[in-house]
């Protein structure tokens, strides 16, 4: 019997070691996969890569792992919040490398990695700074920019339910960079708020399908 | 003259999005035009974060962690909105599917470039967030800021200091003095706020600017 649900965050992220990739979900807190940050707090793997659209807020969740200066660079759109003290410091120190990515870039390197694709060319950023030094194209009178894939060992997904196949169901946007990620990393790691039986779910509805899943692991109720 | 306040301002860009549109609202000041939109038109409202159908905020002690939009504050989703994840809500802005996206902004160029991300200071910290894909991918690019800079700079230039988020794609400027479109012919001027003239327009202005052709001479 094919059971991907694991018993504990714990034994979800046991195998992370030095100088993985780690795609993270989440807009800000929405969608914030915070039971399997600690528990990567916990451990103690370092010369992380954490790919997430922000750098983390206040103490908790990402900025808490980042201020265990364990991670050595960052891929994200938005570092800069009102309460981002954390990245601020480590970054303004030289202790953390940034890789800023227009959202829409880091959607679609994403989304190209999961797709098997060698790269893209996106319109995005054509003639800012952030495309310096990088690949150009004219295609039919629009300018674009070749941008490759973000691949990565491991996504820690926060999905809403999910069965022993590793099909997945989101919560409102909290949904945001979970399906995409999922697809991207080697080993996807889901969160659920709760584990039900297979056949449960409806599969007009399952967002993203087990194949993309290796491990679930309920932090809520289990059926 | 009167010069418009922020909230006049966000009035006068509401006026301007018609029934039926696809809208995206950039973070700050943009966002306040949700609150002058007229309730008889149905305009969608999309946050990049996945939400169409976006609607206003809750309710006190109804907020929902996951329900938020692009500036993570709590909003709610109207009857017939959708969720859906990053990879479909990029390809609404970069793929041309938004009608309109209304953005604040540092500079603008007499080409339409847009500054709007960074100051390039080297001690700012910098992120870029959605705003290079919005300004590529709307049908039409707003951008709503004040006429001239606290100091008293113009933010409308021939060509922008600040770093570029993207390029020749503003298509109309809404300020505190003034309606412009960019246009082949050049900055149009459409509309002043009573009491101002276009010599004066022009004298607070560091580009050239052009009558609307309707009342060129007059």
């Amino acid at each position: 019997m094919i059971d991907k649900t694991v018993g504990s965050i714990e034994a979800a992220i046991a195998d992370i070691g030095d100088g993985a990739t780690i795609m993270i979900g989440g807009f800000g807190n929405a969608g914030m996969p915070a039971e399997l940050i600690d528990a990567l707090i916990a451990r103690s793997a370092r010369d992380l890569t954490i790919v997430n659209n922000n750098a983390g807020n206040a103490e908790s969740g990402l900025a808490a792992l980042l201020k265990t200066k364990r991670v050595k660079k960052i891929i994200c759109s938005f570092p800069r919040q009102t309460d981002s003290w954390v990245f601020d410091g480590l970054y303004r120190t030289g202790e953390l490398e940034l890789e800023l990515v227009p959202q829409g870039n880091l959607a679609c390197r994403i989304e190209a990695a999961g797709a098997g694709l060698g790269a893209i060319f996106t319109p995005t950023g054509y003639g800012t700074s952030l495309a310096d030094g990088k690949e150009t194209r004219e295609i039919d009178g629009r300018n674009y920019v070749l941008e490759l894939p973000i691949h990565a060992d491991y996504a820690f997904i926060k999905a809403d339910k999910g069965d022993r196949w590793g099909n997945l169901t989101y919560r409102k946007a909290a949904r945001n960079f979970g399906p995409i990620m999922a697809r991207a990393a080697r080993c996807t790691i889901a969160q659920v708020r709760e584990v039900v039986p297979l056949g449960t779910l409806d599969p007009e509805v399952i967002v993203t399908p087990g194949i993309f899943v290796k491990r679930v692991v309920a932090t809520g109720k289990r059926q | 003259m009167k010069r418009l306040n922020r909230d006049q301002l966000a009035a006068r860009v509401a006026r301007d999005i018609p029934e039926g549109a696809y809208v995206n609202l950039g973070i700050g000041l943009p966002t306040q035009v949700a609150n002058h939109l007229p309730e008889e038109r149905e305009i969608f409202l999309h946050s990049e974060n996945g939400l169409l159908g976006m609607g206003p905020a809750p309710a006190k002690g109804e907020e929902d962690e996951d329900l938020i939009n692009a500036g993570k504050q709590p909003v709610t989703l109207l009857a017939g909105g959708a969720y859906f994840h990053h990879g479909d809500s990029f390809a609404m802005m970069r793929g041309g599917h938004l009608d309109i996206c209304v953005l604040g902004a540092f500079q603008v160029s007499a080409e339409g470039d847009l500054a709007n991300w960074h100051t390039g200071e080297p001690d700012a910290i910098p992120a870029v967030g959605g705003a290079m894909d919005l300004a590529i991918g709307a049908r039409r690019v707003f951008v709503m800021m004040e006429h001239v800079t606290k100091k008293g700079e113009a933010k409308i230039v021939q060509r922008c200091t600040y770093p570029l988020t993207a390029m020749k794609c503003v298509d109309r400027i809404y300020t505190d003095l003034a309606v412009i479109d960019v246009t082949p012919r050049g900055l149009e001027v459409l509309e002043m706020v009573e009491g101002l003239d276009f010599d004066e327009l022009q004298r607070l202005t560091a580009v050239p600017l052009v009558k609307r052709k309707e009342t060129a001479g007059s």
